[in-house]
């Protein structure tokens, strides 16, 4: 339904770079971009987990195949930007959910904090598995 | 007196195919917002410039326009916060123009109804001479969401409205929330119907824009996020458990 003018209306149209107009535009598609990083880690997981049931043999070429320069940048390039992606969903977090201990609501910083505390100390179990 | 430059998106469709800017020059008055400019351009200069007003001071929500690029209410953005200038003053966006800087609100019109915004309850058990009393923490639960004037500038602000329009939009599903919310609804379920359609919270990428721009603090991004928990949990509940325990 609309009004009688409607096929005089001028009709805006969203430019096809619409993402570049405004700081928080372009990082919002940054955000979303990141999760790219977060799936290769998912994937890269995978065929080391297929590595490790395939055998010895199978891990070692694994362990080559990753050792080479241009794995370890694209590995060190991915871990960047998921640190990014993690940062950026965190400080979204207390807007998106609301918690409440004895009727009160808490506040979004501690809420945050309870999430990067969660996440160094995951971070640091397995650091400790993977260094014992 | 200083003068400073509005720089005006006008649309007369009855004389022109596309829209042109026309430029005025103004008085920089310190308590001066663009409105009081764009009131002085129509009583003093051109009579045919169009927009919507009315109480000047943040609490109609009618005179929402895109002022330098950002979604604003004229009467609440001033002059010399834009000063040297020139100052364009646009329609808001994602809105079709019905002439200068009056845009077409159907769409969001009917939205705003689809939600139900008003206190749904089965009142046959209700006590007519008893207040539904409330507590401040029952209050404080939806306070913020009731702030809403329907200014529309949040869906000037959201790309995800301006690409499909499709999509129920910020003020609508927090103004939604705020009835969820409140202890004496009991519509939530008649509401999570049209809030859990694709076009409904589920089309919100979380951009968070709508929060920036709007000018009474209501935080739609956050209501939205708010209705995603309850809509994915009502519908693990109604995948999972039988009728009689929901």
């Amino acid at each position: 339904m609309t009004t009688d003018f409607w096929q005089r209306l001028h009709r805006q149209r969203v430019p096809l770079l619409w993402w570049t107009s405004r700081r928080t535009y372009l990082l919002f598609v940054v955000r979303e971009l990141t999760s790219v990083a977060v799936v290769w880690f998912v994937v890269y997981l995978l065929l080391l987990v297929r590595s490790v049931g395939a055998g010895p043999g199978d891990y070692e070429r694994f362990l080559d195949w990753s050792a080479q320069p241009w794995m370890v940048v694209l590995n060190a390039l991915a871990l960047a930007l998921a640190i990014v992606h993690t940062i950026t969903w965190f400080m979204v977090t207390p807007q998106a959910m609301v918690l409440k201990v004895r009727g009160r609501r808490v506040p979004g910083v501690a809420l945050a904090g309870a999430l990067y505390v969660a996440w160094f100390a995951v971070s640091a179990v397995i650091l400790l598995l993977v260094l014992a | 007196m200083k003068e400073i430059t509005l720089r005006v998106f006008r649309y007369r469709p009855e004389a022109e195919a596309e829209p042109t800017f026309q430029e005025y020059a103004v008085p920089l008055r310190d308590d001066w917002a663009v409105l009081d400019a764009l009131n002085y351009v129509k009583e003093e200069i051109d009579p045919t410039l169009s927009y919507r007003w009315s109480c000047r001071m943040g609490i109609c929500g009618s005179c929402g326009m895109t002022v330098n690029g950002d979604p604003k209410l004229s009467c609440g953005t001033f002059l010399v916060d834009h000063a040297p200038g020139p100052i364009t003053v646009e329609p808001l966006r994602n809105f079709p123009v019905i002439r200068d800087l009056v845009i077409e609100m159907t769409d969001f019109m009917q939205k705003l109804g689809a939600v139900q915004p008003w206190i749904i309850r089965d009142e046959s058990d209700d006590d007519p001479d008893t207040e539904l009393l409330q507590t401040p923490s029952e209050m404080d639960d939806y306070k913020r969401y009731s702030m809403c004037i329907n200014c529309m500038l949040c869906y000037s602000a959201c790309p995800v409205y301006g690409l499909d329009s499709k999509f129920i939009g910020p003020a609508a599903i927090a103004l939604a929330q705020r009835y969820n919310l409140d202890s004496r609804d009991e519509g939530q379920e008649e509401r999570l119907d049209v809030l859990s359609e694709d076009e409904g919270v589920w089309g919100c990428t979380f951009v968070g824009e709508c929060t920036r721009a709007c000018p009474k603090g209501v935080d739609p991004a956050g209501a939205i996020q708010r209705a995603k928990l309850i809509a994915a949990n009502e519908a693990v509940k109604a995948f999972l458990l039988p009728r009689w325990v929901r």
